[in-house]
């Protein structure tokens, strides 16, 4: 039983990692730019769909693919910041909200227009898990948390180290004063999209991977990432990755553990559900966040 | 030498005009002090200076050049430095960190400049490392302070410095300020504790209703009966 309930943790943090890498985005973005970004979702599904592009026109391998993907997701969030936010950036909130669902939609679409509704893989053929001490993790796996650990550090010193990291945290805490002290908002708002989309990309990558690709593959995965995002407490990205594991680990074991009870009923379809109550739960009792003091 | 001039400035937030021709100036080197009433119009008198509150008339100029209608960035880069009576440190941020934000302009070497500061402020130093959202308020209007005077300025605004704190961090700030002019930094700042400012103030002002009502040196504005009586409480 016990073996199970590891099992269960490892496909949790499993999920929490890709959650991770879309949380940050959302959380940096409404940090610093102040509004719930509901495209992040599709820009995962893009970059995951751009891996394959490069797949099947190059033959390569997906860790070739993947610069390529992130390469593309960066691309597509700058344009949408030129060409959508940009122009809203003086208004409400909630109009860029609403804006970014409207990009969601055309993102969506877009790719179900270019590559079709079919669920796909990267590649096919069964590989078989590898077993230690009777827990069974595949390769892919492995090397996704592996990917997301590299990448959630490799952000952290550039958040704490860099200059431009600096002046992205000082603008989340205060964009007005930000202004006034002469940092270049501008420049922060660009660092934020190449981060936000990039990390966004290796996540929808990593999620493809480890599911099947599908048009709809990083709008279901969204309401995750936003109750991540407000577990870590809004607009602070290392509560997001702590956010993120406690939302996937909880969604795995709430999902599993009637099962390993003995339980002839899964709620396996219920994981939304759970990741939802969590969420609700969270607004009502801390929406500060876990962690830290006020919001 | 005339350093910054804002002649008949008038403007406010939406409608109403708060600020009705307000003029200041400061010298080259000077302390200048805004005194008045609540709601006269002096932190919207700094914020029209540095671009936060549209003007509807008036002329500013810093230096040689027009700077009206100029923003705070922008000032900046011509070390006319601004620092905000509330929220005026990254909180999250520690106290280094909040400094080197100050230099985010430069792009030369600014360390010792920021030894300057720390031997101006020791408590910044002992504390580099703390967030600055954690410190007291003196120590916050350390940091803001500190962290508008990496950009090596000419002339630092200053809204209510001494805003809530106790009597000896007031006493501190106005001490530390006397020492920020004696670098070679004019000083234009907005106070409520009127007495003790102009103490320090080569030249204040009294404004009331947007307007300016008495001008003098320090000293002789503390000693004019009228205003004594009128706006420092007897």
């Amino acid at each position: 039983m016990l073996t199970d309930i590891l099992q269960l943790l490892i496909y949790g943090i499993l999920l929490g990692s890709v959650i991770a890498l879309g949380a940050v985005g959302v959380s940096l973005i409404f940090g610093i730019l102040r509004f719930a970004h509901f495209a992040h979702g599709d820009l995962m599904t893009a970059g995951a769909y751009f891996a394959l592009f490069f797949m099947t026109a190059t033959g390569a391998s997906i860790w070739l693919a993947f610069p390529f993907a992130v390469m593309g997701a960066i691309l597509v969030a700058l344009a949408f910041d030129r060409v959508v936010y940009r122009r809203l950036r003086r208004t409400r909130p909630v109009i860029l909200l609403i804006a970014s669902i409207g990009v969601a939609f055309i993102l969506r679409n877009a790719v179900l227009a270019i590559w079709g509704p079919d669920i796909t893989v990267y590649e096919s053929g069964i590989k078989p898990p590898l077993r230690f001490l009777g827990l069974r993790i595949k390769e892919d796996q492995i090397a996704i948390i592996i990917g997301a650990v590299l990448l959630v550090v490799l952000l952290s010193l550039f958040l704490q180290r860099t200059r431009m990291g600096k002046a992205m945290r000082a603008m989340a805490d205060d964009p007005d004063l930000a202004r006034i002290t002469g940092i270049d908002t501008d420049r922060v708002i660009l660092w934020t999209w190449v981060i936000g989309a990039g990390l966004a990309a290796a996540g929808g990558v990593f999620l493809a991977l480890d599911t099947r690709l599908q048009p709809t593959l990083g709008w279901y995965i969204l309401l995750a990432i936003f109750a991540a995002t407000i577990l870590g407490g809004i607009g602070k990205p290392y509560g997001a990755i702590a956010g993120a594991m406690v939302v996937g680990i909880s969604a795995e074991l709430g999902a599993g553990l009637p099962g390993v009870f003995g339980a002839d009923w899964s709620l396996t379809s219920y994981k939304p559900a759970i990741t939802f109550l969590l969420m609700v739960a969270m607004l009502l009792w801390r929406p500060q966040g876990l962690i830290g003091g006020k919001a | 030498m005339t350093l910054l001039a804002a002649d008949k400035l008038r403007g406010g937030y939406g409608g109403a005009d708060i600020l009705n021709r307000t003029t200041l100036r400061v010298g080259a080197g000077e302390i200048v002090v805004v005194v008045g009433p609540n709601g006269a119009g002096k932190s919207t008198a700094m914020k029209a200076l540095v671009g936060l509150v549209s003007l509807r008339e008036g002329r500013i100029t810093f230096g040689d050049e027009d700077v009206t209608g100029l923003r705070a960035n922008q000032l900046a880069a011509r070390k006319l430095c601004y620092v905000p009576q509330e929220k005026n440190v990254f909180a999250s941020l520690t106290v280094l960190e909040n400094l080197e934000m100050g230099a985010f302009l430069r792009r030369d070497n600014f360390s010792a400049r920021m030894e300057q500061i720390f031997d101006l402020f020791p408590v910044l130093k002992e504390r580099r490392k703390q967030a600055a959202g954690t410190m007291s308020g003196g120590q916050r209007q350390m940091v803001a302070i500190g962290r508008a005077l990496m950009l090596e300025p000419r002339l630092l605004l200053l809204d209510e410095p001494t805003a809530g704190l106790s009597p000896e961090f007031t006493e501190t700030i106005f001490a530390k300020i006397v020492e920020i002019n004696a670098m070679g930094v004019a000083v234009l700042m907005v106070e409520q504790n009127a007495r003790d400012a102009l103490a320090i103030a080569h030249r204040g002002y009294v404004l009331v209703m947007g307007q300016n009502r008495f001008e003098d040196t320090g000293p002789a504005l503390a000693a004019n009966p009228e205003v004594a009586h009128t706006f420092l409480g007897g």
